[in-house]
């Protein structure tokens, strides 16, 4: 008689921290104690709070774990497997709440993650036990394909892979389209720095995707589908492997699904380390075996895409939502979210924020309840500064815009986009200079070279950047990435060239005293930029003690041990911070502005 | 596995031409793709050799030149810069004695940047082949590296 369910979660996260591990212990434990036929152990995908991992969750009175380690495994199965009393320091929050009443899972509403953290991704039966294939059931036996879409539009769902594209009229151009056969993509190539959610999906509830896709094929005319998925994620690829073998088995992939004349299958097809491969036109490229460059649109791929067959591609986030719409209804679905841009966002929060993880809320919630009631804020001793959103092709706001909704149109009117909801939060520690030009290097970097306006503008605006971190910008300058960034945005030839010099505009608008401060007072005031800072020693609290001359690699640090306060040679210096690391007494500063 | 038996697996169809490369890679212990592999991958799918070398050299993750029996792909992205990413990288560079892109003299690891890995819950991250290694200090470099020098 199995009495306790203990769910561990076994994303790349959790894994990376050791939960594997974990779960040998605890394997060991419950064998020494007996109680193997009592308790289940259950490896699931990512629950959310990754800071903390690796977590468990045990059922059935819900007690959350973090931060377990494989030598508390034996605690965990004596005190409370076995006498019934929860290990105290492993809980997260004093007192064993349950999680929903956790206050960064009670601000949450999941539909995309509902399974995520709950079910054995390994499993198909458990899929099936909680609804799963139920939608796709409904949807060939008892709806038209052009129910299907009606049901798509009326639910307005908007593509989750960044730009908010209607899903439902991208399904219609594609079953309007002329051409067989037509194709179906998944587009798993999730590149922006700071996203993991397509990750977590693939990992923790691969079968929604696999559902949503057969829906969509079915609502478009399409017998073959398939998802490109980066080679970065051998664990997703690998949980896609076995849930698309696994949903051949038992007839929802293949000929004639629920004996219908409907018949699907999807194949998987590895990216190799391109981020612009999650461009449509790039994706189908490199699924055609060539380089990975964009070509112009129109023709969009619903009319010439895979082959140049009529194709659809929607992002993870996006199929994921399907089974949702068909089981409840549009109406329901509907129901979440603002007027423009309807039910949840799964968002990543990273940077300088407690609780990093993923969070899945209803569209439209503020910033301010992202980062700071669900995130935690930012951790003690700093201030926030700004939230960099949507990547590499997002912008970075400010505290005052803390207040926001977040939706795909308040987003863009402030400067950012939603992106594929990576939030970067950032502390008073960062440049926002420094960042802008992080940003636009991974761009540059990553730039496909194709097109004129994005392979020059990239480099020519990071030029301008470079020598504003280096002290040697004007104001000038500014008005030129201005400019710069305008061009490229109306230019280029893909989104990743035409939103490129966002975190650089964003920036511009909302912290021009920073850009002002590099150029005006040779100053970085985050004391970042290593040309604009310089070191000191406070001489009333240096007692001579020589650490700093010791730790420091060039021989800038000096002074006699034990004599007067020692002095950083500024020429000699190369900012490398040791010095401050060392000096017990707080007595190495880094001040802004150059030496004067 | 020789190269006929991996390759005979996939269907002569261009779409499998990235897949089909991945496997010949990894089924080299230097890690990268031989001209004879790049012939070979582009007679079973009907492309011209050239068209496979202009794939070939898109891709950041195809190499055309040995490389070590381990990649350590470090996480150079946003971030995990502002998570210190950079120690880990110098840790790194010390500790193996060579520089990004380098491989050790024994043969061992290439050391290699790479864009958001995606875990950035646990950030700075790095990738040793498939095995994700997250909340980087230098110190878990250290023993990450000692690990893998053990195993060999």
């Amino acid at each position: 008689m199995r009495r306790l369910e203990v769910l561990i979660c076994s994303g790349t996260a959790c894994q990376s921290s050791g939960s594997l591990h974990v779960k040998q212990a605890l394997l060991q434990a419950l064998a020494d104690h007996d109680l193997a036929s009592e308790v289940q152990l259950v490896e699931t995908g990512c629950m959310g709070p990754c800071e903390l991992g690796p977590v468990l969750l045990v059922y059935p009175e819900g007690t959350f774990y973090v931060r377990v380690r494989p030598e508390d495994a034996a605690e965990i199965v004596v005190e409370h497997f076995l006498k019934g009393r929860p290990v105290r320091r492993l809980l997260w929050t004093e007192g064993a709440p349950p999680p929903r009443e956790i206050p960064f899972f009670a601000r949450q509403k999941k539909l995309v993650l509902v399974n995520s953290g709950v079910i054995d991704p390994e499993k198909i039966e458990e899929y099936i036990a909680v609804g799963g294939y139920e939608a796709l059931g409904r949807a060939l036996t008892q709806m038209t394909p052009e129910q299907v879409i009606a049901e798509v539009k009326r639910s307005g769902l908007r593509g989750r892979g960044g730009a908010g594209f209607p899903t439902g009229a991208k399904w219609e151009a594609v079953r309007l389209a002329l051409g067989t056969p037509k194709y179906v993509i998944c587009n798993a190539d999730e590149g922006d720095p700071g996203a993991f959610m397509d990750r977590a999906v693939l990992e923790g509830d691969p079968h929604s995707v696999l559902e949503g896709m057969a829906i969509a094929a079915y609502a478009v005319g399409a017998n073959h589908g398939y998802i490109y998925v980066r080679a970065e994620y051998p664990l997703a690829v690998r949980r896609l492997e076995v849930a698309i073998a696994q949903a051949r088995r038992l007839g929802v992939l293949g000929e004639r699904i629920f004996d219908t004349d409907f018949s699907f299958d999807i194949e998987l097809r590895m990216g190799a380390g391109a981020f612009v491969c999650g461009e449509e036109t790039a994706l189908i490229a490199s699924i055609e075996g060539r380089r990975g460059e964009p070509r112009p649109r129109p023709p969009y791929p619903a009319t010439s895409g895979l082959w140049g067959k009529p194709t659809l591609i929607n992002n993870v986030e996006t199929y994921a939502n399907v089974r949702h719409i068909i089981l409840g209804g549009a109406e329901r679905f509907a129901a979440i979210g603002t007027a423009g841009s309807k039910g949840t966002k799964v968002f990543a929060l990273a940077g300088k924020v407690k609780n990093t993880g993923l969070v899945e809320v209803p569209m439209g919630v503020t910033l301010r309840e992202l980062i700071f009631d669900i995130g935690g804020g930012v951790p003690e001793g700093r201030a926030f500064k700004a939230v960099q959103i949507g990547g590499p092709s997002g912008g970075c706001l400010p505290a005052s815009l803390l207040d926001v909704p977040v939706d795909y149109d308040s987003l863009r009117e402030h400067g950012a986009i939603m992106g594929s909801g990576g939030l970067i939060v950032l502390d008073d520690a960062a440049c926002m200079v420094n960042v802008a030009k992080f940003f636009l290097e991974f761009t540059a970097d990553e730039a496909c070279g194709k097109c004129i306006p994005c392979r020059v503008g990239t480099r020519m605006m990071l030029k301008i950047l470079e020598r504003i971190v280096r002290g040697e910008g004007t104001e000038r300058d500014l008005e030129e990435l201005q400019k710069l960034g305008e061009f490229m945005k109306s230019a280029s030839l893909c989104g990743l060239g035409q939103t490129a010099p966002n975190p650089v505009l964003s920036t511009l608008r909302y912290f021009r005293e920073e850009y002002l401060a590099h150029i005006h007072e040779r100053a970085c005031p985050a004391g970042v930029c290593p040309d604009l800072v310089h070191y000191g020693i406070v001489p009333d609290l240096c007692r001579a003690c020589d650490a700093c001359r010791r730790a420091c690699p060039t021989g800038a640090a000096q002074g006699t041990p034990r004599q007067s306060p020692y002095r950083i040679v500024d020429s000699l210096c190369i900012r490398c911070g040791a010095c401050l690391e060392v000096c017990p007494f707080g007595a190495v500063e880094k001040r802004p502005g150059q030496r004067g | 596995m020789d190269k006929e038996t991996i390759i005979g697996r996939y269907p002569r169809s261009r779409d499998c031409l990235l897949s089909i490369l991945h496997d010949l890679q990894e089924a080299n212990p230097e890690n990268y793709l031989t001209e004879g592999d790049l012939a070979l991958a582009a007679a079973h799918v009907g492309l011209p050799l050239a068209a496979v070398h202009d794939a070939v050299t898109f891709y950041s993750m195809f190499s055309l030149r040995p490389r070590g029996r381990h990649i350590i792909r470090l996480c150079a992205s946003p971030n995990c810069h502002l998570a210190g990413a950079w120690s880990a990288l110098a840790e790194l560079r010390t500790l193996l004695g060579v520089d990004v892109g380098g491989t050790t003299p024994d043969g061992l690891f290439t050391l290699e940047l790479t864009s958001c890995l995606g875990v950035c819950g646990v950030a700075p991250v790095m990738m040793v082949d498939d095995e994700v290694v997250g909340n980087l200090t230098p110190d878990k470099v250290r023993q990450t590296i000692a690990r893998y020098r053990g195993v060999g």
